[in-house]
């Protein structure tokens, strides 16, 4: 299987606080990676790392082949982002932002035409393609960022607790576009609140106090922990937590 | 209750105020860098000023006195003229700034006499340049006048006679403290308020205060104590600066000057409050001091630019800008030293604003979110 | 009283296009309850709270709390309710002491006279009283607002999301207080997102795109479900999805954790035969098919697709 996150002892310190204390980890191709932990266990500056926002203070990784101290342009060149803030232009049209993400990524004209095309038809947006992102509802604003997300066709799309407050309908359809991504090869990287989109995961870590405290499959981690699902796994876990956010 | 309530409030607002600590030292550091900045890049030293000299004398005291002002860094004598025209001249097209005319007959005047009269004719379009040369050459005339009386019995006296050309009044001078007192009370007051109230509006607070029995008026009421005292603390500074460091004093009442500036300093809290009646971020709250309030203070209140040399339609404008009047005031207590009874028309107007904004702030204040 | 909080056809729209956040909603609370607002972001909630806490004005409709209006009696309200925006709203720059003491002062009460209401909540952030509110873990400042919300003793406690964004842990730990805070006879209306929490309130309206979907018992939510519920999965379960979906057998598909739960167009032991006689046929290996209960997000969709 071939790997592309791949890290070894990574570490951010902040003064004497240590963030994320020597993670080791590896993501394979097309595969769905739930990265779960408490507020303040670390997440998000372990996934900062990885993405090349922020420098390790000590340890390797390796994304899609590339070292992240000294590849960060070709490492950014192989992943997508999306985040529950962040996500898209709300004043610019749904087709401006597919056109403004593509050209960042250094798609061509043609290129961007077509996917995106593509794109507005599979998310079922033909009417609203002219409309500005800023009037469509909370769930279809996430399912187009998480297309344009991946539009450059990215290595892995790192996604940032991406379906907080959606509905449920259209949280399932958000996750049947990671699934159908996951098919197509890309590797998913994902942060969750809801334990059941944990199980939705082929494997995933659970961070506890900077450390990563348990890392498998969801059936193998509720066999280990003698626990019927994802939520009691991880209050078994983070329940011991000292620090929080 | 009411008053427990109030003291709650008002302890709450002096700890956001007192834990702010960077906004704080802009605070109280602003008042002296402003002080210190116009007091001294306006009043600065001047060096090698031009200076001509018309000597109707000819004498051996006036070439000394000459040669005495040629010798001081202060001065370069840029020549002699011949009449009075020729200084006209010279001072017109700005080629120097001030001319000493020395009569004939000046050392016979002294001998004789032992008086003897001398003109400095300064260019007065620049108050504050014009102002020190003519102080440089006083000291440097009464140098000269102590030396000669070093070994006479009956003392010699030279009276300089100054005549300040193109603004003879000498406006300007010392006219950046009433100044500055504005544009210092205006933006903690004004500022300050808008955006503390505005903050409570956006970080959800004001939400939970309006679902409480809490009154709107004391919610105001308290903002307003702590910005009131911190506005007192900055008037005291400045004072304290312009008496010990510019050395220019308060001639009138100095108790009378704390109550016109408690006067003005309510008006700018009732401005204060009227913005953040209206505006929903704190970001705008800033703009609109920023752009509303310190702006027309600078240009319309008479303190950078004479109001008598404006548009009549500007004119008009500058009678709404409270510190247009809180400036006349300070200006008739502090330098002029007037009594009360000079300015209670502009303390009346002062008050006029502050109850007319009041009201409809209170007016306007949503018990509601929207 | 036995109705705290009555909701008589509230409409509330926003803006110069008067778009609907809240449509024609009627619903009653019973004082004592534990009464939960179910719906995502979006769905009316915080809208309904504002109105109820006199922060806004209906357009239409007339809406009481403990029998005062929420127009004309707004002050009466404001005397006797307490309130939790979605927003952690309090000061920042005040320690935890200083924020409990404001509000105790602003609701005209002490925190020592009320202090039995909220000690067992309060003594678990006392070791941080000193501490400004700013440097609270999120758990910790939920309980802190909690406490100020409580202070004053109120007859009526308003919770907007106070569990969104919150760790599992913390959740967890809030539902335990309400149950504590409900046992003193405080009518509680909460707001969440998270459908499993659901079940810990009395009764629940389901809400979305501010239409009340339903307002029953939890249990009386997932009773009205009319069909039979089948969790299954199998070894690829992506692969199982896709020709579920495409199976028309199949009524519903969505994924649930490990699994994925399914409708079937016709019921009984013959069409789950066919399903999975047909699904090895298509070469789907360790099929496990059960039948389940469904839980309140199951008949959320539900409700959500009719």
């Amino acid at each position: 299987m071939e790997t592309v996150i791949k890290t070894h002892e990574l570490t951010k310190r902040y003064g004497d606080f240590i963030a994320a204390n020597a993670i080791s980890l590896e993501v394979y191709k097309g595969e769905i990676f739930g990265f779960l932990g408490a507020n303040g266990a670390g997440k998000t500056t372990a996934m900062r790392m990885l993405c090349g926002l922020s420098t390790p203070s000590s340890g390797s990784a390796e994304i899609a082949g590339y070292d992240i101290y000294r590849q960060t342009e070709q490492v950014k060149k192989n992943i997508g982002y999306m985040s529950q803030k962040f996500s898209l232009y709300e004043d610019l049209t749904v087709m401006e932002n597919i056109r403004f993400f593509g050209g960042i990524y250094g798609l061509g004209s043609k290129d961007i035409r077509l996917k995106g095309q593509a794109l507005i038809k599979q998310l079922g947006l033909e009417s609203e393609e002219k409309k500005l992102v800023g009037s469509l509802p909370l769930g279809w604003k996430q399912k187009l960022a998480f297309s344009v997300a991946i539009l450059h066709s990215p290595k892995i799309v790192f996604l940032d607790e991406p379906t907080g407050g959606v509905d449920p309908l259209t949280r399932r359809q958000f996750w049947d576009l990671i699934y159908e991504a996951a098919d197509r090869g890309i590797t998913i990287f994902v942060t969750t609140h809801y334990m059941d989109e944990a199980e939705y995961c082929g494997r995933l870590s659970i961070m506890v106090d900077g450390n990563v405290k348990a890392l498998d499959t969801p059936s193998a981690l509720k066999e280990q922990y003698h626990a019927t699902s994802m939520d009691d796994v991880f209050y078994e876990l983070a329940r011991g937590a000292k620090r929080s956010e | 209750m009411i008053n427990n309530q109030f003291l709650v409030f008002v302890k709450k607002e002096f700890a956001h105020v007192l834990r702010d600590r960077k906004t704080l030292l802009v605070l109280f550091g602003l008042p002296v860098m402003q002080i210190l900045i116009f007091g001294f890049a306006l009043t600065n030293e001047v060096k090698n000023a031009s200076i001509v000299v018309l000597d109707q004398a000819k004498d051996h005291q006036s070439q000394r006195l000459i040669g005495r002002i040629g010798a001081s860094r202060y001065f370069d004598i840029e020549g002699a003229v011949d009449d009075e025209e020729a200084i006209e001249q010279n001072l017109r097209s700005g080629k120097v700034k001030m001319a000493l005319v020395i009569p004939s007959g000046f050392s016979y005047d002294l001998a004789h006499r032992n008086k003897a009269g001398l003109r400095i004719i300064a260019d007065a379009s620049d108050p504050n340049t014009a102002n020190t040369l003519s102080n440089y050459l006083s000291s440097i005339i009464m140098d000269e006048q102590a030396e000669l009386n070093a070994n006479v019995p009956v003392p010699y006296t030279i009276i300089p006679e100054m005549r300040m050309l193109y603004n003879p009044q000498l406006k300007g001078v010392h006219n950046f403290v009433p100044g500055v007192m504005a544009l210092v009370l205006m933006l903690v007051c004004v500022m300050m308020t808008a955006i503390s109230i505005v903050r409570e509006k956006e970080t959800g607070t004001m939400e939970i205060l309006l679902v409480s029995p809490f009154k709107p008026l004391l919610v105001i009421l308290s903002k307003a104590v702590p910005y009131l005292l911190l506005s007192l603390v900055n008037v005291g500074t400045i004072l304290l600066l312009s008496v010990f460091v510019l050395d220019l004093p308060v001639n009138g009442s100095i108790l009378l000057l704390l109550a016109e500036s408690t006067m003005f300093i309510i008006t700018c809290l009732s401005i204060g409050l009227f913005i953040s009646v209206k505006a929903q971020s704190q970001q705008t709250a800033m703009l609109i001091s920023l752009m509303g309030m310190m702006l027309p203070t600078i240009l319309f209140s008479g303190f950078m630019f004479p109001i008598e040399n404006m548009p009549k339609p500007l004119q008009a404008i500058t009678n709404i800008v409270p510190s247009r009047w809180y400036y006349i005031i300070v200006k008739s207590i502090m330098i002029k030293g007037l009594g009360f009874q000079a300015i209670w028309k502009e303390t009346a107007i002062l008050a006029g604003m502050a109850v007319f904004l009041t009201l409809v702030s209170l007016k306007n204040f949503k018990i509601r979110l929207e | 009283m036995m109705e705290a909080i009555v909701l008589d056809h509230i409409t509330k729209t926003y803006g110069k296009e008067k778009i609907p956040a809240v449509n024609d909603v009627s619903l009653t609370v019973k004082s004592g309850e534990l009464f939960g607002l179910i719906g995502p972001d979006g769905a009316g909630k915080t809208s309904i709270f504002r109105m109820l806490t006199t922060l806004l004005l209906p357009d239409k409709g007339s809406a009481s709390v403990n029998g005062h209006d929420i127009v004309r009696d707004y002050r009466q309200i404001r005397n006797t309710v307490g309130y939790m925006p979605g927003k952690f709203s309090l000061y920042q720059d005040l320690s935890v002491e200083e924020n409990l003491k404001f509000f105790a002062t602003v609701f005209g009460t002490t925190v020592e006279k009320n202090y039995d209401l909220i000690r067992e909540i309060y003594v678990q952030i006392e070791p941080f009283r000193k501490r400004r509110a700013g440097k609270l873990s999120g758990g910790m400042k939920q309980k802190l607002a909690l406490c100020c919300a409580l202070i004053h003793q109120p007859e009526v406690l308003f919770l907007d999301e106070p569990t969104t964004g919150v760790d599992p842990v913390s959740r967890k730990e809030f539902w335990e207080m309400l149950q504590r805070i409900k046992k003193k006879n405080i009518t509680i209306m909460v707001s969440t997102p998270y459908m499993d929490e659901a079940s810990q309130c009395d009764r629940i309206a389901l809400i979305q795109h501010g239409n009340i979907l339903s307002v029953e018992t939890p249990s009386a939510v997932i009773r009205a479900y009319p069909q039979q519920l089948y969790a299954i999965r199998s070894e690829d379960i992506y692969k199982l999805m896709k020709s579920l979906r495409s199976n028309p057998l199949v009524d519903s598909c969505h994924s649930f954790g490990e699994y994925l739960h399914i409708t079937l167009s016709e019921q009984g032991m013959r069409a789950e035969a066919a399903l999975l006689a047909g699904l090895a046929a298509e070469g789907h290996g360790n099929v496990v098919l059960k039948e389940i209960i469904p839980g309140i997000e199951d008949c959320f969709i539900r409700l959500l697709k009719n």
